[in-house]
Order: C-alpha cells, then structure tokens, then sequence
C-alpha cells in the first residue's frame, strides 16, 4: 500500500519534468544544382598505348563527359577542376574529405582506368562528402572504342544513385537531318548518341523520311517514306540495314510507333480521306483495325502496360487527344482546352502524356495526366512539335523551326530538350539541321 | 491504521487540488473593463468616398453646377458693359436676361442644399481635431489591449520554453535547413516522404550523432527512393551545421527530432 502511494508521489512530482522530444518539420528544400566535383580519372601506369587515340589524356576526356552530361541535365553543378586540391590517383583511394568539402562539394566521383591485352578497364568510385563515405563503386570492361558509352554509363548510375531515378545518358537519339534550302530539303534518317557524338546516317536522302520510332530493344527503327510515291511505313535494322514495307496496305500508312513489348507496330491507315488507327503484328503480320470511324484518328501512342492507346482525332470537330483501351473500346476524350491538341505520347513512366498544342497561332509543347487534368505548358514558341520522352521520362526532346521569309531564308529546324519541370531548356548539338527526334531508352539495362 | 492513512491522504490532497484550483480565482482582482469604442477607420485617398457619398456626390454635383451657374452669371456683364444702352433689344436677347434673372435667385433657394453638402465636402466641417482624439483614444485602449495581450503571450512563450523552441527560433532554424537541403528530383508523388532524422547536439550546435529512425525502410526494396531521400536530409543537417540553435537553454534542445517531408513542395 505504501508503495502505491509512493508511486502516486512520484509520479505526481516528476510530472514538470517529462517532456517531449523537441521535433521540427522540414517541408521545403532548395532545388539548386548540388555541386560536385569530377576528378580526372587516374590512368594506370601499366597501360598500353594504342594507336587510334591518345591513351594518356583518356582519363580527362571521360570525366569532361561524366561533367558534361551531368550539366546537361541542370540538376548538377560540376565543380572547376582549377580549385582541385587532390591528385586523381590518391583521390581514388583515399580521398581526403575535409578538402573537398572546403570547395563546397558535396559528391565527389574519383575513378582509375588500365588498358590492357586491348581491353579497357575502368572502375569509379561515387563519394559522399558529407558523410565521409562511399556511395557507389563499380568497374566495366570493354572495347577502347567504347570509352564514350563507358562515360556515359558512368554518368548513369552516377545520377541514379544521387537523384532516385534511372539515368539516360546511355542512350541514343533517331531524328531526320535535314540539308538544302526549304523547299528542296534533304532528309536521311540519322542516329547520334544522346549528347550529339557518333551521328551515323541510316538512309541516302533519295526519299523523304518521317517520325522515326525506335523500338523497345533500339535495334529496328520504324519510320515513314515514300514507296511508289506514297507515304509508307517502313521498318529498319540498325545493325544489318534492311528495310522493309510494313504490311500490305491499299493506300498511305503513317504515323507508327512500337507496342511497349516490341510486337506490334501501331499506326495510321488513311483511304478516301479517313484515316483510322491500326496495329499490325510482327511475327505473324496480322493486321487488325482499332478505332472506326468517319473522322481523322491518328498519332497513336501506347501507355507503358500496352493496355490504353492515345490518339488525336477530329471527331469532335477540332483536333482533340483521346484515350482508349488497346482493343478501340472506351473511347474517351481528354483533352477539353481551347486550341488544337496533337501528337500525344505516353511517358514512359505510365503517369504523364506529352502533346503538341497550337493555339493562336502559336505551339506549345506540354504535359498532362492521363486523364487529362493537370495540364502544364512547358514551353511556347514560333513552331515546335513533335515531343519524345527520355527513357526515365523526366525530359523531352522535340524539335522547333524558325520562321523564314517567303524564299525560305532564316529558316531551321534544331532539336530541343526540356525538363518536365519546363526548368532547362537547352538546345541539342547536331550535325545538321534536324526535326523528329526519338529518344532510345537506355541501352545497357 | 494504514486505512485511515489512505483516506487521510486522498482528502487532503483533494483540498490540496481544489484550492490549487480556486485559489487564482480569489486573488484575482474583477477586471475593470473600460466601455469599448468602436471606431471605424476609412482609408483616405485624394477622394474619399464615404458609404452615404453616392446622395452627398449628387447635391455636391448640383451645388457645384449652381456655382458654375453663378459665376457664368456674373461674368457676363463685363460683356454686358459693351452693349450700347441705346441698343433695342433683340427678342433673344431678351430670353437670355429673363433666364438670367431666373437662375440668379435659384441659388438662394438652394442654399439650404449647399450647407448640407458642405457636410462631407468642406474642411471647416470636418472636425480633425476630434478624429484625432478619437484616434488618440483608440491607440490608448489598444496599446492597453497590448501591453494585457503581451502578458499573456509571455506568460505562454515561458510555457513553451519548458517544452519546445519559439517560433523565432524554430523559424530560423528551419529557414537554415531549408537552405541546406537538396531535394532529389527522382522521387515519387504518391509514397510517404517522411524522413525522421533524431539529432543530439553539441552545445555549439554541431552534431554529436545523427539518426535515421525509419531505418528499416531504407533497404526495402522498391523503396530506393527512401534511401536516397534519407542521405539528402542527413546531407542537409551535415553541411548546416553549426546549427542556429538558441543561444541558451541547451538541456531543452540537445536532442531534436527533424521531419523530412517533400511531398508539398513537389506536388506544388
């Protein structure tokens, strides 16, 4: 009894001094770059020269890309090499973390790279400055050709580790080239890596080429051309550089694009001036008809679990993006603004759809969800259309044409790359001038 | 005997809490509560349009015509003046002086009309001196209302001084960390965000040991995210310290508790 009153007592008297854990809620954050610092890789002593390129300065080059791709992508701020106060050799073994820290980065990437019985091998180590700790380290070895793509993986899970979602470095980019003044225009199909190096060019500019689509593996490209002078669509082995009539079709096919499992190829079929959207296997070349009806359906884009198909169409009387399940059943509009809705393509990511809007005359490239609300306008301009999803569908790429007078002087067609967050609108570099870009997805998985 | 012991006890110490209770009652001294003025305070601007303007607007109007009316009135005879006296009258002209000699006794009928006006319009009318009392008044009750509200919000910052930090001091705080922080941009918008770091600190602010207490979560897999979410809050913590903690008191912040959450801003 008298326990439980001297438990009542102190119970009482320690009551004043409990108290809680001081918690302070942290909502915002600051989207700046997060500094890094790209040390040159250190290249091993041991290495063996070889003829094609300068093996002493390969280390340098490797970084200056892991550099450049992260300051593409405007979430990095790639720290100068001047303010570097530790060699690469040491730095990749023991990097001395209060001195990289004075120079305010908060990632470090160190790496080693050793060229031997002509294979190259690179290894990379990712630091945590802060917490004075390896974040990630791998090695890769392959062909010294390949240094580039090497680069390029690295940059890849690089920005997977610090961002949380999948890199797209290690990609590829179709698009059409175009040469010659605007009426006479040159088109090929041409094929770069992501960050305008490597350009190939797949076809002679004979024909007009259009809206070239990679497919899920990157090896086959389908596009439209002209065969008997009619617009067709074709189908292209990267490797091997056959091409193929896809399906046997009375009239003009266009606008195709991959099922996200590669089977089908999924476009438009146009006769007496009715377009409507059909799929054609690949394997068995069966040919089935999706939407039917009197009015112009086309564009169409699968969603990433190949179960609903967007697709523009007129039936309302102007240009509108619809939605439907993959079979043509549930037909439902989504887009309800003023303007013209056109060339809709599903992220990658399954939530968003990317679309081409023309509005008093002007173009907009925006994004929206698959239901059609929430619709963000990321950029405006002259004339630009045509957008492609980056494989972790948190970029876009599509091209813009300037305006020209009426001998087509000042006019050309660049490519363009957007963040979803319409943050960091950059220009990409290529060869010549270029529209229809499709952007691969990653090629090492 | 230990029967008697309890009951004694629990009466007592139930006087003991009753008197706790009323006894702030008691000591209390009935508030005088001073009649309240209300004041109405209008925005002053280079025309001030007050609720009954609209009718005061039309007589001003009116008013200010008739003046118009007065002063067109009165200077025409210098023109007048010109006229020969030997002059015949034109028909016309004979309308106009009719017309004349009517709108010169129109406003002395009016007269009433202008004085109401002049109400709103005139400045002599306006007595400034007794808005300014008014104001003066105002002011006093209010810093009184103050000084009586300060009181009482002291009183309870005390209260919040056993317990947690200030605002002021949890702003600044935050403020700090907002700026340390990098959100990843890979994250998703339909998982929970929470990240709760557990921090104990040195008296300078600096950071003696740092916890992640949903660690569990950070190798579930497909949720790498979380993971990553994790570091950069424990990033954040590390590059801001010294933390701006408050100068005193340090037994009551030596152990903080920081919630990570992106959600908002990234939905936003």
């Amino acid at each position: 009894m008298k326990k439980i009153i001297f438990i009542l007592l102190l119970s009482i008297l320690s009551w004043n001094n409990a108290h809680a854990l001081i918690t302070v809620d942290i909502t915002r954050g600051n989207l700046d770059p997060l500094p890094i610092a790209v040390s040159p890789l250190h290249v091993d002593t041991e290495s063996e020269k070889i003829p094609s390129f300068e093996t002493s300065t390969l280390g340098e080059e490797i970084s200056k890309i892991i550099e450049k791709n992260f300051k593409s992508t405007g979430l990095f701020n790639p720290l100068k090499k001047d303010s570097f106060v530790q060699k690469p050799d040491i730095a990749h073994l023991k990097p001395r973390f209060e001195d990289w820290r004075l120079i305010k980065a908060q990632a470090l990437v160190t790496g080693k790279l050793l060229i031997k019985n002509n294979k190259l091998k690179v290894e990379f180590r990712l630091w945590d400055l802060t917490a004075a700790k390896e974040m990630v380290a791998l090695s890769f070895t392959t062909t010294p050709n390949n240094w580039r793509r090497v680069a390029h993986i690295i940059s890849d899970k690089i920005y997977e580790r610090l961002t949380g979602e999948s890199g797209y470095f290690d990609t590829r980019i179709a698009y059409v080239s175009e040469t010659g003044p605007k009426n006479q225009r040159v088109k090929k199909l041409a094929l770069m890596d992501q960050d305008g190096f490597n350009t190939k060019y797949l076809t002679l500019g004979n024909e007009l080429v259009l809206t070239p689509r990679f497919n899920p593996t990157n090896q086959l490209v389908t596009y439209l051309s002209y065969f008997k002078n009619m617009p067709r669509v074709y189908l292209l082995d990267i490797e091997t550089g056959i091409q193929e009539v896809v399906g046997n079709f009375p009239g003009m096919t266009f606008a195709p694009r991959f099922s996200p499992d590669g089977k089908k190829i999924i476009m438009s079929f146009a006769k007496d001036g009715n377009s409507d959207i059909y799929s054609m296997d690949l394997e068995t070349r069966v040919v089935e008809q999706i939407t039917k009806h009197p009015s112009i359906d086309t564009s169409p884009s699968y969603s990433p679990d190949g179960k609903y198909i967007t697709f523009n169409s007129d039936r309302s009387g102007l240009q509108q993006i619809y939605v439907m399940r993959s079979d043509g059943t549930q037909v439902k509009r989504i887009t309800h603004g003023s303007g013209l809705y056109g060339t809709p393509v599903w992220s990658p990511r399954g939530d968003l759809i990317a679309f081409t809007k023309v509005r008093k005359g002007r173009f907009y490239i925006g994004v929206m969800r698959s239901d059609g609300t929430g619709e963000r306008l990321l950029t405006e301009n002259f004339y630009q259309e045509a957008p492609s999803w980056s494989p972790n569908g948190r970029v876009l790429i599509f091209y813009r044409e300037t305006k020209s007078d009426s001998k087509g002087k000042g006019f050309s067609a660049k490519l363009w790359s957007i963040d979803i967050t319409g943050y960091n609108e950059r220009r990409l570099k290529t060869e010549t001038d270029a529209s229809d870009p499709s952007w691969s997805s990653l090629l090492s998985k | 005997m230990t029967k008697g012991l309890l009951f004694s006890f629990l009466f007592h110490s139930l006087i003991i809490f009753l008197t706790m209770l009323t006894l702030p009652f008691m000591m209390r001294e009935p508030i005088d509560l001073p009649p309240i003025v209300s004041v109405e305070l209008i925005e002053i601007k280079d025309k001030t349009y007050i609720p009954f303007a609209p009718k005061a607007r039309k007589i001003i109007k009116e008013v200010k015509e008739e003046q118009k009316r007065v002063v067109s009135e009165q200077a025409p005879p210098a023109a007048k003046a010109k006229e020969k006296p030997d002059r015949i009258p034109m028909p016309e002209d004979k309308k106009e002086t009719k017309e004349l000699v009517k709108k010169k006794q129109n406003p002395e009928e009016i007269k009433p009309q202008i004085r109401q006006a002049s109400e709103f319009e005139k400045d002599e009318l306006f007595d400034t001196n007794e808005i300014a009392a008014l104001i003066d008044k105002a002011k006093e009750e209010q810093a009184e209302t103050q000084r009586k509200k300060q009181e009482l919000t002291q009183s309870s910052v005390k209260n919040a001084f056993a317990q947690g930090l200030s605002l002021s001091e949890e702003d600044a705080l935050r403020a700090q960390i907002f700026g340390c922080w990098s959100v990843p941009l890979g994250l998703p918008y339909d998982e929970n965000l929470l990240v709760r770091i557990k921090l104990k600190l040195k008296p300078d602010g600096r950071i003696l040991k740092s916890e992640i207490l949903d660690h569990a979560r950070m190798n579930t897999p497909g949720q790498s995210f979380y993971k990553i979410l994790a570091e950069s809050a424990l990033r954040a913590v590390r590059i801001c310290q010294p933390l701006k903690v408050p100068p005193t008191g340090y037994e009551r912040w030596k152990e903080l508790q920081l919630n990570f959450d992106p959600s908002e801003m990234l939905k936003g």
